[in-house]
């Protein structure tokens, strides 16, 4: 089945353009809402916000409207180019990752032959942003939380990207899509009715995934860069009304688009066994929408639970445990995939 | 003329990445959207206190780009390395199935020598916080 109107390139990157504008902000406001607000709150055993709306829902929304009047405050020492340069940077790296995500066998914005590449390279540009941010302010909290988000983010940017390398192994392309076919077209020991969603076979690189990213998103026990309690605001410190929204926007963005990659990657993304053909595109954002919420509840529900790591153990950690174990994942993978 | 052709070949690959440039421009004129927008309705009060650099209310003292020992500098060194290492295992992984047993005695022997250099580096005491 084709659709009876084609539309012309600019025409469907319009399109595409403004439903990732639209998806961001949701998925940002979802996320914020139903994990950082809600669940801490009872896994806590409180209510959290519940005045703006049933049960607090638009307090998220009401958060927007208060920034929207707060006045746009640039510090007297500040380098002020690079200072509102900073936001845009870290904002357009989230934005980037979106375009890879698929959401149904046409539902993406560009199948690129390098998808998961793409999507890891682009995210690692908002170390660029975060050192930015903390140099530009020319304060001392800002300038401490940089360098210590800076040296995370490296840190922990291999092991994510050796963690994927094993399901690029198994599906024989870095496109996405062909990940997600290779997934709903696999069988396990000749049952097929499942497909073969790689959190089976890669159970170490989907563990380290999900360590690595809770890193890369500076969430709690990872979260010196923005530690309250030792650097206020690290090097968000400076930042006032919209720009510090967009670091904040950018964050649970983030946090959503790298579920999607997880989910997609490992839980078999948009597919759901039994339903094929041009009816997996209708299905297939709530499908999605669905993993992902799984995979951002255990980061979050890891968040809520266990307290800031010292700024050595974290280092020990990644360089010790984590990139050891997933290049023993690559070589065992690749052993099992030569002999099999 | 070549040149042309090869173009015109390459026009879809092309595409996709004016895709992506199309998205990093719609970032940037969000952020200006939404900043102008907040310009609109934002107050803006001047008074000199407020442009001092926060230092948990007392005056700042020296210079916000106060020298500071980086500690991470031979971490971003190790990072560099395995880096680049790694992005030669990605087109390995692809074409792995092609590759069959010379690729992965290749590889093993590839991540031998990486592994053997974190270990060097880990005996040397890089890793340990200095």
């Amino acid at each position: 089945m084709t659709f009876a109107v084609e539309l012309a390139y600019w025409q469907t990157t319009t399109i595409k353009v403004l439903v990732v504008l639209g998806v961001i902000p949701v998925a940002a406001i979802v996320l914020g809402y139903v994990f950082l607000l809600k669940m801490m709150s009872h896994m806590q055993s409180r209510l959290g916000p519940m005045e703006a709306g049933p049960h607090g829902t638009l307090q998220l929304v009401a958060d927007g409207l208060k920034f929207i009047q707060k006045e746009d405050i640039f510090p007297d020492r500040s380098d002020r180019f690079v200072f509102g340069l900073a936001p845009v940077v870290v904002l357009m790296s989230t934005f980037l990752l979106y375009i890879v995500i698929p959401a149904g066998p046409r539902l993406v914005v560009e199948d690129l032959d390098t998808g998961v590449f793409f999507a890891l390279a682009v995210s690692s540009l908002s170390v660029l942003g975060v050192l930015m941010a903390g140099w530009s302010s020319a304060n001392k909290y800002s300038l401490i939380g940089a360098l210590r988000a800076a040296g995370q983010l490296i840190a922990y940017e291999l092991p994510l990207v050796l963690a994927v390398v094993g399901v690029v192994m198994q599906a024989g392309t870095m496109s996405l899509q062909g990940i997600v076919r290779a997934q709903s077209e696999g069988e396990i020991f000749g049952i097929g009715f499942l497909g073969n969603p790689f959190i089976f076979t890669q159970f170490v690189g989907f563990a380290v995934f999900l360590l690595a990213a809770q890193a890369e998103l500076s969430q709690t026990p990872f979260d010196m860069p923005v530690a309250e309690s030792e650097l206020v605001a690290g090097f968000m410190t400076e930042y006032t009304g919209f720009r510090f929204l967009f670091f904040f926007m950018s964050e649970f963005g983030s946090a959503f688009a790298l579920s999607a990659i997880g989910a997609t990657l490992f839980l078999g993304g948009w597919h759901f066994p039994g339903i094929g053909g041009s009816l997996a595109d209708v299905t297939g954002p709530l499908v999605l929408g669905a993993k992902v919420m799984l995979v951002a509840f255990f980061i979050f529900w890891f968040r809520f639970t266990f307290p800031r790591l010292r700024e050595d153990q974290l280092q020990a950690v990644a360089w010790k445990y984590l990139i050891p174990i997933s290049l023993a994942n690559i070589l065992v993978t690749g052993v099992l995939k030569v002999l099999f | 003329m070549k040149a042309l052709t090869t173009l015109i070949a390459m026009s879809g690959f092309l595409r996709e990445y004016l895709t992506v440039l199309v998205f990093g421009a719609a970032a940037v004129a969000m952020v200006g959207a939404m900043l102008g927008a907040g310009s609109l309705l934002r107050p803006k009060r001047a008074q000199l206190q407020k442009y001092i650099s926060y230092e948990s209310g007392v005056d700042p003292v020296g210079t916000g780009w106060s020298q500071s020992q980086i500690r991470y500098y031979l971490f971003g060194l190790l990072f560099v390395m395995f880096e680049v290492e790694t992005v030669f295992i990605f087109p390995w992984a692809v074409r792995l199935e092609d590759l069959g047993l010379f690729g992965l005695v290749e590889m093993v022997v590839f991540i031998a020598i990486l592994a053997l250099g974190l270990l060097y580096a880990w005996r040397k005491g890089v890793l340990r916080w200095m």
